[in-house]
């Protein structure tokens, strides 16, 4: 159980937008990482991938509900998670918040993940939820994460927090 | 000028770099692989509500009520 929460980095999204957001040379130091992210793009849903790896070893099973409706999916070996699926069009000043958390990121085993996010809209038809399980097939300690849009980008004022956890 | 974030977290900085042309050629495939499967997506939406209003423009055809149509179909 984790008995730490620090803050190792942060950013904030200037009036230009960015592309992709991207944590680097994330220190060995802790036993679990946590990502929040509040988000906003006029476009596609954010992806993300780990030490800037497009190889096909991600696989993610999800739940989710749009409006009225709920569904899952299921995604195995593509080139990133897609997981961050909420911010689309969701208008001027209205973010979507996603946390994931990825324990034992340094180990090496390959990397389990789970993510939730939900958008911050007040509207009846546009509240989304994602619920996510993620596997990342590599051995190799995380030592970088990316965020980023295939197209579009995130917008002023979105945010980024990478928080790590200790057990001891 | 698209632009990536990067925090290098062993120091706190962030730097704002343009992504390279590796990076603009990927995000150009998938703009496009986007394109397809929004247009695909759509095209399912509108094809489901031409489909549905067919289908209330049949049953009232053969003299159902609004009433009797919503109990059928919600």
């Amino acid at each position: 159980m984790a008995n730490t929460y620090a803050l190792i980095s942060s950013v904030t999204v200037g009036s230009g937008g960015a592309a992709t957001i991207e944590f680097s040379s994330i220190p060995a130091t802790y036993t679990d990482l946590v990502v929040k992210l509040s988000a906003n793009s006029t476009t596609q849903t954010p992806r993300v991938r780990f030490n800037n790896s497009s190889s096909s070893i991600y696989s993610e099973r999800l739940l989710y509900g749009q409006g009225s409706s709920a569904a899952s999916a299921s995604n195995t070996n593509t080139a990133y998670f897609d997981w961050v699926a909420l911010c689309i069009n969701n208008g001027a000043n209205i973010f979507s918040n996603s946390e994931f958390y990825i324990p034992n990121y340094a180990g090496s085993n390959n990397k389990s993940v789970s993510s939730d996010s939900v958008t911050e809209i007040n509207s009846s038809t546009g509240n989304n939820l994602y619920l996510d399980a993620g596997l990342w097939a590599s051995s190799a300690a995380i030592t970088s994460i990316q965020m980023f849009f295939g197209s579009g980008n995130f917008l002023e004022y979105s945010t980024a927090y990478l928080y790590g956890i200790s057990n001891a | 000028m698209t632009t990536k974030l990067i925090v290098d977290c062993s120091t706190g900085v962030t730097t704002e770099v343009e992504l390279t042309a590796e990076e603009i050629a990927e995000r150009e495939t998938m703009a496009a692989e986007y394109a397809v499967q929004k247009a695909a997506e759509d095209a399912a939406v509108a094809a489901k509500a031409a489909a549905k209003e067919s289908a209330n423009a049949k049953l009232a055809a053969l003299g159902l009520t609004e009433e009797e149509i919503a109990a059928l179909t919600k």
